[in-house]
């Protein structure tokens, strides 16, 4: 078995060392992009209001 | 603490701190990542599955760490009202959901092969259980009421009332028997665990706190943000309804 498949099998608990890892990527991904996505939209609807209302101040 | 109550000090602040807890995030991961798949050595017990732990023991370090935030910002919402204070519990609240399922996924994905259970009815597992469940009626709660005033008030007496099950979590393991083991880092005589196997579970315990800090910058810049709006939308309203009162009476 070469290095890359030892290290794959994790000595025989790859099917639970990879699924808690990948659980890891996917939540932690997963809260960061729904929230800069709510992020972005704020901002563009922020700029969409201050082009209607010019005269508004800034925050 | 009155200083960083202002909201447009906190987004002049926020805007300078991101891109470097950003960077710190990103460094931190990805150096437990390394320590934590490469570096440390397999346990004398449990083999390769013992690195299940580098996520699973941050992760319930963070979702109980959240919780206690939630708690105090609401805390000093309840008390001395500041503008932020809601802001922050309730930017927190997704994050800490998230790290508390994150947790019972992990320990679940462990306690098959260590255990030979995915899951068992025991005062640590279950505590936990209720923990996810408080976080979720708390965003459930906050967000029932038309008056966002009334759910964030009510959402800030739950997550006080919630702190409770915070001691019950952390001492479940000494109180009752349970498959769960007792702590091996924050405990009275210092750590039990080889430092080969604590630096990578340091490393990645501080990278999921930036995370959480950057994640929460973010979030709070956003309801900032969207507050502003309400607030422009609203202004347009009374300008046009103004004017259409200034047309009727030119008319009539």
């Amino acid at each position: 078995m070469s290095g890359l498949d030892a290290f794959l099998a994790m000595g025989g608990y790859a099917g639970y060392v990879w699924p808690a890892y990948s659980a890891a990527v996917v939540v932690l991904g997963g809260l960061l992009a729904w929230s800069l996505a709510g992020y972005r939209r704020a901002q563009r609807e922020l700029k969409a209001l201050r082009r209607i209302a010019p005269g508004a101040r800034r925050p | 603490m009155q200083r960083f109550a202002n909201p447009a000090r906190f987004m002049r602040l926020s805007a300078a701190l991101l891109p470097w807890s950003g960077a710190a995030t990103a460094f931190l991961l990805a150096a437990g990542l390394y320590l934590g798949l490469f570096v440390a050595p397999p346990d004398y017990q449990q083999g390769e599955a013992v690195r299940i732990m580098f996520v699973h023991v941050p992760a319930a370090w963070m979702a109980s760490f959240v919780y206690a935030l939630i708690a105090l910002a609401s805390a000093v919402a309840l008390i001395w009202r500041h503008p932020l204070a809601d802001i922050a519990a309730q930017s927190a609240a997704p994050l800490g959901a998230g790290f508390t399922l994150l947790c019972l996924v992990t320990g679940s994905l462990w306690g098959e092969p260590m255990w030979g259970t995915w899951w068992v009815w025991d005062a640590r597992l279950t505590s936990v259980l209720v923990l996810f469940f408080l976080y979720l009626g708390y965003i459930a709660l906050v967000n029932a009421f038309d008056e966002p005033t009334r759910g964030a008030r009510a959402g800030a007496i739950l997550a006080l009332v919630g702190i409770v099950n915070l001691p019950i979590i952390k001492f479940s393991v000494d109180w009752w028997n349970t498959l769960h083991q007792p702590a091996s880092v924050f405990r009275l005589g210092g750590p039990t665990i080889d430092a080969s196997m604590l630096w990578p579970l340091l490393t990645l315990a501080l990278g999921f706190t930036v995370f959480f800090v950057t994640v929460l910058l973010i979030r709070m810049r956003t309801a900032l943000i969207a507050a502003k709006v309400r607030a422009l939308r609203l202004a347009e309203v009374e300008r046009e309804a103004h004017k259409a009162t200034l047309r009727h009476r030119a008319v009539s």
